[in-house]
């Protein structure tokens, strides 16, 4: 280990709550992982926490590999950085805040990524059907938090926000219709859910 | 009919990724189409997504082919489609550093951020902001101005949350919208509301009477977003902390009030500012412990870890405070989280009574190997501020110790355990030889050189005065045989202490030197054949001078010495470098450790950089009237000579040269309607210490500190006249000015301002230095100058008191760790070091005796009979 890097290193390592200075800046990165830990999206709001692409994925992975296992908990310790998340299915929801944030307020955004992606993707909050609505996802993390800053953590607000729909919709009433006719509807809205 | 995805992606189930073979060179031919008419909504969002999905996992674009997908995206602003606008909007900002000329959109921005499409105006805005620089603020101001105040919640946090943005970029400018923050900041929304109260604090956070006024009027009127009450807690934290105020002061009431709000998240943002608290009194802490022992049991597991972490954090200070949470913390030992159950367990290590640690340690050791290194720190750190409270406890420390240090982890893990292992060695002696052969078990098989060189300079150190010292040389030897270059230098240095010390091990280490001549790294060998010849000659003042206490080498400080060494080359001269020009480093911190806290080994680690001083003497050298003073001995801490809450607050730091003494001003005006010019802190002295020259620092606005100087020369008739007062005056010219735009009258008048007394003392004269082996030191002095003499200090009641009065009167080192007295005697022998003005090295050697107050007999030794005097002058 070179002295430069060392401070630094150091500092993340060590839990010391020093006085937070009064800031938004609430949220320092959110990533959303696939269960082989393969980023599908991540924003960094803080550019002096891991510049480089490089020092972000190793970050991830570290994350990743730290608490894929214990998916029933909800907040890690890694770097000297608060991490909240949340498992569902072959998905990994992040938010990351500096040791001194509030838990609180980080699980707040994490619920309301969680809870409005559930809305705009119709409870199917996998990654086929996440990756197919990317657009979706995008736009709700953008009115989620904006630069570090929480935006909206109504999930409800957020919806309305977006006011996205989901892909495949128009083709999914049409086929509904033609279910309802024929008879079979619930074998066939979950199919094309996640068209 | 266009489908979104190739369908035939589906076929290989839910594991494939639509955009896992992405071309990035594919996607922007694709993106072509997006000049064709008309355009094709569906098809361009999802290019515009895949252009996206891209820059998000890190792909490069170059500035060519951004610019040109940037200005394709453009033509997308005719369709009407909201979610391909929004994505439209989502790719400018993305863009936004990449590609060139991005502010082409402004004008199409501006019109969406002004238009009836309320979903549109929201995202435009901050997408506006993203791309504007000062210059272009100015043209987009109004807008700002009357988005922030829009109706519309969401249009009005953007714009609220964009000016915060931009306040570092255009302080000036987004400085004049405070009234409309204002007036947002009383809106109904509940993140209107947060943002308003961020942007605002942004706006005053310099200001502290602003900030206090702000505060009154949000905690009178109360607020409904529990982001926005977490942000006030913050700022009144901050602003008690700054203040001082006691906690008595209404902010302090409304923290606590705070506890009792509906919200966890408000509540637990209070318990952690009252814990925060410097200073606060076990009662104080009370009602702030009893919410966070609530969220113990708590079914959510990030309120659990949020109020173990703080509990573990009251622990450190106030260990009663949290004795009544035992129950609760017990509990959670055995959580599924393991980060909870490690925070409860070190907590309780700190809270419990000494029975409880061998089953606690039981505990952790079966699950330490699942946790993450940061939490072993915090382990570790827990075992160390325990083997303070019971030293008894130290054995099962110890096993514990070197059972993780023997597991997988991290350098910062292993340095953790490291620091805890020395620091036992230090404070149980009875626990050195344990303690020694864990360490150098662990440098068998460590892959940190940092580490291996620290223990065999600890071996060096500790080694050759156990009883059995034969014993380390094979370990010692082994890494000369076995490692890298710094490693082997360090074992090299490590055994030549043993040579010097042990006279029958002599023999053999000379023969180990002699085989380390032979080392084929240069500093190996340099350092072997050095030591071989000074140990051949068997003389302990030689020993003392150049094996223990390498004063040369490591007091002086190294951006000083190359200073030196430069100006030294630079004029020629017959005479040889003196090496008692070069200032001497302050002795770290670190070396001090006055208190082991649990914090202690999570301070940073000394920086290579230069000091305090050396930062000092690069400004003193750039003052014309200090040329010629030579180079600075010794800067003093800093003297308030103003109370905290006046109209100016001065310091004053002291910067020791050979002859002379500068005295350094630090002024603050804290007026914001003055402006002054021309200040300076006239001195009147009271022994014959004469000022030479004033330095007047030319202009003083309100709040940017100046600096003022003055000279004097040190009497040179009288070398005993040590101490000194000096009356202080602050002298200046005042100019009125507009406290809004600083802009001062013509006219201004004379005034002054009396200052405190500024006292110097022995302790200027002197620097601080560290001798290892204090011993060795006394003997190389020598007696030729000895001089003893007995003192009663009638009003002091403990050793303890007379050993901490004693070093900061005479400003020196403390060596040998005999600054902490050990409890329950009642003599005990202090060792202090240092080097005089001028380069002579000087030991004080005092024993002390308690009886009815302290006897003291004071041996002080150095190489110039005048010091001597000077030392027990100042003491009588």
């Amino acid at each position: 280990m070179t002295a430069q890097t060392c401070p630094r290193q150091h500092q993340r390592t060590t839990m010391e709550i020093a006085s937070l200075e009064p800031s938004l800046y609430t949220v320092k990165a959110v990533f959303i992982l696939d269960n082989d830990g393969n980023r599908l999206l991540s924003k960094y709001y803080d550019t002096e926490l891991y510049p480089s692409m490089k020092e972000q994925k190793n970050f991830e992975k570290n994350v990743f590999n730290k608490t894929h296992k214990a998916d029933t908990d909800e907040i890690a310790f890694v770097e000297g950085m608060t991490i909240v998340y949340k498992c569902s299915i072959d998905l990994f929801f992040y938010v990351v805040g500096s040791a001194q944030e509030n838990e609180l307020m980080l699980m707040a955004v994490l619920n309301c990524l969680f809870e409005s992606l559930g809305q705009i993707l119709r409870k199917n909050v996998e990654r086929r059907c996440l990756l197919d609505n990317m657009d979706g996802v995008f736009l709700v993390v953008d009115e989620i938090i904006d630069g570090g800053v929480i935006l909206e953590s109504d999930p409800q607000q957020v919806i309305q926000k977006v006011n996205y729909r989901l892909d495949g919709s128009e083709q999914a009433y049409g086929l509904g219709l033609f279910d309802y006719i024929v008879g079979n509807i619930d074998e066939q809205t979950d199919r094309s859910q996640c068209a | 009919m266009i489908k979104k995805f190739d369908k035939k992606d589906e076929e290989s189930g839910s594991g494939s990724n639509p955009f896992q073979h992405l071309e990035k060179s594919a996607v922007l031919q694709e993106a072509r189409i997006f000049n064709e008419t008309p355009i094709n909504p569906r098809r361009c969002l999802h290019i515009l997504t895949k252009i996206i999905y891209l820059l998000n996992q890190g792909e490069h674009f170059g500035t060519m082919e951004a610019t040109e997908a940037f200005f394709a995206m453009t033509r997308l602003f005719q369709s009407n489609d909201q979610t391909l606008r929004r994505m439209c909007y989502l790719t400018i900002k993305e863009m936004a550093n990449i590609s060139e000329d991005v502010i082409i959109v402004t004008s199409s921005l501006t019109k969406d951020m002004t238009g009836k499409e309320d979903v549109y105006r929201g995202p435009a805005i901050r997408a506006l902001c993203r791309i504007t620089d000062t210059t272009m603020l100015q043209a987009i101001e109004r807008y700002m101005k009357q988005a922030i105040v829009d109706k519309v919640p969401s249009v009005s946090s953007s714009a609220l949350v964009s000016s915060l943005h931009m306040v570092k970029m255009s302080y000036d400018v987004v400085k004049r919208w405070v009234n409309e923050a204002q007036e947002a900041a009383s809106s109904d929304n509940i993140m209107v509301q947060y943002h308003a109260l961020g942007l605002l604090y942004h706006l005053r956070k310099n200001d502290r009477l602003a900030v206090s006024k702000m505060l009154n009027k949000f905690t009178k009127s109360g607020l409904k977003s529990p982001f926005a009450y977490c942000m006030l807690i913050r700022i009144a934290s901050k602003l008690l902390e700054e203040t001082e105020a006691g906690h008595d002061s209404p902010l302090f009431d409304f923290i606590e009030s705070c506890l009792r709000n509906k919200h966890e998240m408000v509540v637990y943002e209070a318990a952690s500012a009252i814990v925060h608290m410097p200073n606060c009194t076990a009662r104080e802490l009370a009602p702030a412990v009893s919410v966070l022992q609530l969220f113990c049991s708590s079914p959510k597991a990030a309120l659990r870890y949020a109020a173990v972490r703080t509990l573990n954090k009251v622990a450190m200070k106030h260990p009663s405070a949290v004795t009544a949470c035992n129950l609760d913390l017990e509990n959670l030992i055995t959580d599924s989280n393991r980060s909870i159950a490690t925070l409860a367990i070190t907590t309780l290590l700190k809270t419990g009574s000494e029975s409880s640690v061998d089953r606690l340690m039981k505990q952790i050791s079966s699950f330490v190997s699942e946790i993450s290194d940061e939490f072993k720190v915090v382990v570790v750190q827990a075992i160390s501020a325990l083997c303070q409270k019971y030293p008894r406890k130290h054995s099962v420390m110890m096993n514990f110790l070197s059972n993780m240090l023997r597991d997988d982890g991290g350098f910062e893990y292993k340095r953790a355990i490291v620091d805890c292992i020395i620091s036992i060695i230090e404070e149980n002696p009875e626990s050195k030889e344990t303690g020694l052969a864990h360490l150098c078990e662990f440098i068998e098989d460590c892959e940190h050189t940092v580490l291996a060189t620290k223990i065999l300079h600890l071996l060096g150190k500790e080694g050759p005065r156990t009883p059995s010292p034969s014993k380390y040389i094979r370990f010692i030897f082994n890494r000369v045989v076995l490692e890298s270059e710094a490693v082997r230098a360090a074992a090299v240095s490590a055994l030549a202490k043993f040579g010097a010390q042990n006279d029958d091990l002599l023999p053999s280490v000379l023969v180990l030197m002699q085989r380390c001549m032979m080392d084929s790294d240069d500093e190996v060998r340099d350092r072997a054949t050095f030591y071989m010849n000074v140990l051949q000659q068997k003389q302990k003042a030689l020993n003392a001078a150049y094996i223990f206490n390498v004063r040369l080498c490591l007091s002086v400080s190294v951006p000083g010495l190359e200073k030196s060494l430069h100006q030294y080359t630079l004029e020629p001269t017959e005479k040889p470098f003196d090496m008692k020009s070069v200032p001497l480093a302050n002795t770290p911190i670190t070396e001090q450790k006055t208190e082991f806290a649990p914090v202690a080994t999570s301070k940073l680690p000394e920086k290579p950089g230069p000091t305090r001083q050396d930062i000092y003497q690069e400004q003193l050298a750039a003052i014309p009237e200090f040329q010629g003073l030579g180079s600075l001995f010794k800067t003093s801490e800093a003297v308030q000579l103003t109370e905290a809450e006046t109209e100016y607050v001065v310091r004053c730091v002291k910067h020791t040269f050979a002859r002379h003494m500068v005295f350094q001003f630090d002024c603050t005006n804290t007026l914001n309607d003055q402006l002054l010019q021309k200040v300076m802190v006239q001195m009147e002295p009271s022994e014959a210490y004469e000022v030479l020259h004033y330095v007047p620092a030319a202009n003083l606005p309100y709040s940017q500190p100046g600096s003022c100087y003055s000279l004097v020369r040190l009497p040179e008739d009288d070398p005993t006249a040590v101490s000194c007062t000096f009356s202080c005056t602050l002298k200046y010219l005042v100019k009125d000015c507009d406290p809004n735009t600083g802009e001062p009258d013509d006219d201004g008048y004379d005034d002054e301002y009396v200052l405190e007394d500024l006292e110097v003392t022995v302790a200027d004269h002197i620097q601080k230095v560290l001798k290892p082996n204090f011993a060795a030191a006394w003997d190389e002095v020598g007696d030729d100058f000895e001089k003893e003499e007995t003192f009663a200090l009638a009003s002091v009641r403990t050793l303890d008191e007379a050993v901490g009065n004693i070093i900061s009167f005479l400003g020196m080192q403390p060596c040998e760790r005999s600054d902490k007295v050990p409890e329950n005697k009642n003599s005990h022998i202090l060792f202090l070091a240092g080097v005089f003005r001028g380069g002579h090295d000087v030991l004080v050697r005092s024993r002390l005796a308690l009886a009815d107050g302290v006897t003291m007999q004071v041996t002080v030794r150095s190489s110039d009979e005048t010091v001597v005097d000077i030392i027990l002058a100042s003491v009588g």
